[in-house]
């Protein structure tokens, strides 16, 4: 028995034979499949602001999620007290809507262990508190050290330790530890009455000690870089002109510009939607979709990354799962319920914000494979365009196929040379057209920070993304002028 | 009629059972040293279903708790919170947050709001209309919404789903200033959204009907009719061409452009400079002819309250009077940095009443002040910088010409600065969307940067 079985399980009193049952009763009632998912977590944040630390924070969850499904039908309770009669009671209450199924039987559990993607570590006793503090200090002072301009600056901390335990009908047994780390760093610059805010960071599936490790190619530890890369970004909108309005070519830069890739492709490509033919991307498995320079990815797999995860959380191993190659599509992201519908194999994208959710199809790491082109290849193509190597974030309309993405850092590219710095601007397309647009591929592949949060029907979840420079073609640029 | 009275007395027990375990949480803060303390506590349950093409899609039954406190001691504050309301879990937040708050600074600003704020009493609001509804009942009204909608017109091909929602629950507030109040309050809701196909093209769109009190929505068949209508006339749609024109943002979204100004004139983004808006107060903001009222106390409303989450009465309020910004949001944390007192806003506005006396019309009227211009009906991203105003968003819509909607319109983004676009507001409609925080009709804005073609 492990740690997350005895405190999520035997400390409450629930055995094997308490889950069996539990499941074998839903079954009797012609489910195709039920699951059980309970869950523990602890989250803590601290808030440095004006050189005092004024917020600390810790948060508690735990409880278990019930789920029947029949069909297309899916009943679902709750409850945040994990007991065996509360188990029950909310096993009663989802297997309420199955009226019809097969009658399937519960399987014996088998427990295979997943390959970990990252260490059982709890992050939040990975520092004390007094050096928890003493970073966010230590980064404050180091923003306001390398600029003078700068007026303010809010460091923030947080550390979550999520334990997870599925059992199914299927015979699926598994438990994960996930643990998450963020650091951020947010600064307000003044110069001549004129002010900007900006802020970076960084995070990962591991403990606190990340923050003091220098990352590959750089030459100091990461929380002094997203003090820096805050600064720097602050200080470039300070002085940024209009951005123009109308249609461009854009070259989007390495690493979190792919969030380009996860609104204009990651979203269409969730088997939900194709299930249901809602999606722009429906029924196009085999067809060229985006320019034949495009292989796109989604992968679990990643050691460390926010994204990653060993198991999704119906219990399906993490998988590096091939979306696009050279243009065409390969398939669609699945959690169970849907590949089954769709007559495919779950592909370890099944993921839920809580117990208090249900599952869907979601991403994991979405990124781009590297291409042939230098970047310097790339901007020097482009005569009158834009550079964006920042983003803020972004949505996507599936149905449509149309997304946007609002940049945070920009630059006018004039004759093949980066210029003037330009102002936040929206920009808009549409997803298969946009990405058949896609003209040029760098050699840079490069993964974002590990900061970004994905919603969807209310739920959010830490994903990752990443890509290479890029080219497109032409895209619409919601500037002022 | 029996059934209301027993929901209704049974509400009450719950809601004294929680007002107790709030004053224990309390005085356990207190015993283990804290000399201020604040918890809320909220339970909430309902009935989710959807269905999507005549067929059950899910049902969900949600039972939800959470508690928060936050103590304070010698100036330091710490927090937690808990989904877990076991004892040992409430033990365990409180210990926790008294143990933060050995760790975080001391802070003149932090504290209780003043205790001569307080809602000690607070009125009843008529929040709370339980409706017991089967779990056959819920489906055969999603079914009905979408069926509505399927059957409109061949063109609407497929759907994702109509839902209906029930929940009942409750808020309770204490602090150590000896305040402990709390009220019941219900939710219902149905949506549908649907998907219509043309050529090459596919959209959707969706409709939504929303009340404290069940015999308060709209039918089925109009939630249905209305989303059918949308989604219908977003098809074939067509850009339009780079260039300054008239915007005219109807109802239902142009609560986001009064979003937008709430953010610049909360207390938070004044004490950090981080607005276009700082040093505002008396100034003209809008128009002349534009007020904004707010009215924390109307029964039944969606965004009522009779205290804010810091305890502190709320009162009404005149946010802008004849264009001139009259009260910044304050909490008591932003109040005391600002040397300002708190106007009862800590957790959002509450019911706000957006008036254009003499420059307003209903919705036909409204395209006609527009003449030839863009009529925007979705807005897409977070493009909004309210640190210094900048604007740009994905938009959709229809081409308007001669005050007559054309065609659809959809892939522009429409581009500006909130300062301008609050002075360059033209007319706000008398065609109010009653469903939000904010009541207001559609707005008319003079002119803003279009990216099309």
């Amino acid at each position: 028995m492990n740690s997350v079985e005895k405190a999520l399980l035997t400390d409450s009193h629930i055995d094997d034979e308490i889950l069996a049952k539990t499941l074998a009763s839903m079954m009797g009632r012609k489910v195709d499949y039920a699951d059980l998912y309970f869950q523990a977590s602890q989250h803590e944040s601290w808030v440095l602001e004006d050189g005092i630390v004024k917020e600390g924070s810790y948060n508690i969850e735990r409880g278990v999620g019930v789920r029947a499904i029949s069909g297309e039908k899916t009943g679902f309770a709750y409850s945040d007290d994990i007991s065996p009669i509360a188990l029950q009671q909310a096993a009663d209450a989802a297997k309420g809507i199955a009226d019809a199924g097969t009658g399937a039987q519960v399987k014996a559990f088998t427990r295979k262990p997943a390959i970990q993607m990252y260490q059982s570590v709890e992050p939040l006793g990975s520092l004390s508190q007094e050096q928890k503090i003493e970073l966010l200090h230590q980064v404050e002072a180091h923003a306001r050290q390398v600029d003078s301009r700068v007026k303010q600056v809010i460091a923030s901390l947080s550390g979550v330790y999520d334990t997870v335990l599925v059992s199914a009908s299927d015979g699926t047994y598994a438990t994960d530890i996930r643990p998450l780390v963020r650091l951020n760093c947010s600064v307000l610059v003044e110069d001549n009455g004129k002010r900007e805010r900006a802020s970076a960071g960084g995070g990962a599936r591991t403990d606190y000690s990340y923050f003091f490790e220098v990352e590959p190619g750089a030459n100091k530890a990461r929380y002094l870089s997203y003090a820096e890369e805050a600064v720097r970004q602050a200080l470039v909108n300070l002085v940024a002109i209009e951005a123009p309005a109308g249609n461009f070519p854009v070259v989007l830069g390495a690493g979190w510009p792919a969030v380009l890739l996860h609104e204009a492709v990651g979203h269409g490509l969730e088997g939900d939607f194709n299930r249901k033919g809602s999606s722009a991307f429906s029924g196009k498995v085999g067809q060229q979709v985006t320019s034949e320079l495009c292989t796109i990815v989604d992968d679990g797999t990643l050691a460390n990354r926010r994204g990653s995860i060993s198991i999704d959380d119906e219990g399906t191993p993490g998988q590096y799962n091939v979306l696009i190659e050279k243009g065409i599509l390969k398939g669609y992201m699945q959690d169970k319920h849907n590949a089954s519908l769709m007559g495919v194999a779950p592909t370890g994208n099944g993921r839920r914000e809580s117990y208090a959710h249900l599952p869907m199809p979601r991403m994991t790491n979405t990124y781009m494979l590297a291409g042939e082109s230098s970047p310097e290849e790339i901007i020097k193509s482009v005569k009158k365009g834009i550079f964006a190597p920042n983003f803020a974030g972004g949505q996507v309309d599936i149905t449509s196929g149309k997304f946007v993405f609002t940049s945070s850092e920009a630059y006018l590219i004039e004759d093949g040379e980066i210029t003037s710095p330009i102002k936040g601007a929206t920009l808009i397309g549409n997803g298969p057209e946009a990405m058949k647009k896609v003209s040029m591929v760098g050699n840079d592949l490069k993964l974002d920070a590990g900061v970004g949060v994905c919603g969807k029907d209310g739920q959010s979840i830490p994903v990752g993304v990443g890509q290479p420079t890029l080219k497109v073609d032409e895209m619409t640029i919601g500037g002022t002028q | 009629m029996s059934t209301d009275s027993k929901s209704q007395d049974l509400m009450t027990k719950q809601l004294t059972e929680v007002k107790t375990r709030v004053a224990k949480v309390l005085e356990l803060a207190k015993s283990l040293g804290a000399d201020g303390a604040e918890v809320a506590m909220s339970r909430q349950q309902g009935l989710s279903v959807s269905t999507r093409m005549g067929e059950v899609e899910n049902v969900e039954f949600t039972n939800d708790g959470a508690l928060g406190i936050t103590v304070y001691q010698d100036g330091r504050k710490g927090s937690a919170s808990t989904a877990d309301l076991s004892e040992q879990a409430l033990n365990k937040a409180v210990t926790a947050a008294v143990n933060i708050a050995k760790y975080t600074s001391v802070d003149d600003c932090s504290g209780l709001a003043d205790k001569d704020l307080l809602a000690m009493n607070p009125q009843d609001l008529d929040l709370y209309h339980p409706h017991e509804i089967s779990t056959e009942a819920a489906i055969e009204l999603a079914k009905e919404c979408e069926q509505s909608a399927l059957s409109a017109d061949e063109r609407i091909c497929n759907s994702d789903g109509a839902s209906f929602d029930s929940f009942t629950g409750f808020k309770v507030y204490g602090n150590s200033h000896g305040q402990l109040v709390g009220y019941p309050s219900s939710r219902h809701s149905l949506s549908c959204v649907m998907i219509a196909s043309e050529g090459d093209d596919m959209e959707r769109d969706y409709a939504y009907t929303v009340n404290r009190d069940f015999s308060l929505l709209d039918s089925a068949e109009n939630v249905g009719l209305a989303a059918s209508k949308e989604v219908l006339s977003r098809l074939q749609p067509q850009t339009i061409a780079t260039g300054k024109v008239p915007v005219l943002f109807r109802a239902d979204i142009a609560n986001t452009i009064w979003g937008h100004f709430i953010a610049a004139i909360s207390g938070g983004n004044l004490y950090r400079k981080s607005s276009f808006l700082l040093d505002a107060l008396g100034n003209d903001i809008f128009p002349e002819f534009l007020n904004i009222s707010e009215r924390p106390h109307i029964t039944k409303a969606l965004a009522s309250s009779a205290f804010d989450s810091e305890g502190v009465l709320t009162k009404d309020r005149e946010i802008i009077t004849d264009g001139a910004l009259q009260t910044y949001l304050l909490t008591s944390y932003s109040a005391r940095k600002l040397g300002l007192s708190t106007t009862g806003h800590a957790g959002g506005i509450h019911n706000w009443l957006v008036n254009a006396k003499g420059h307003d019309g209903e919705f036909d009227a409204m395209l006609k002040t527009l003449g030839t211009g863009l009529l925007v009906t979705e807005l897409m991203g977070q493009g909004v910088n309210v640190v210094n105003g900048d604007y740009s968003r994905g938009a959709s819509g229809f081409w308007v010409e001669n005050g007559e909607i054309t065609y659809p319109v959809s892939e522009i983004t429409i581009a500006g600065n909130l300062a301008d676009m609050f002075k360059g507001i033209v007319a706000v409609g008398s065609d109010v969307d009653m469903r939000g925080s904010i009541r207001t009709g559609s707005v008319l804005i003079d002119e803003m940067q279009v990216a099309g073609h």
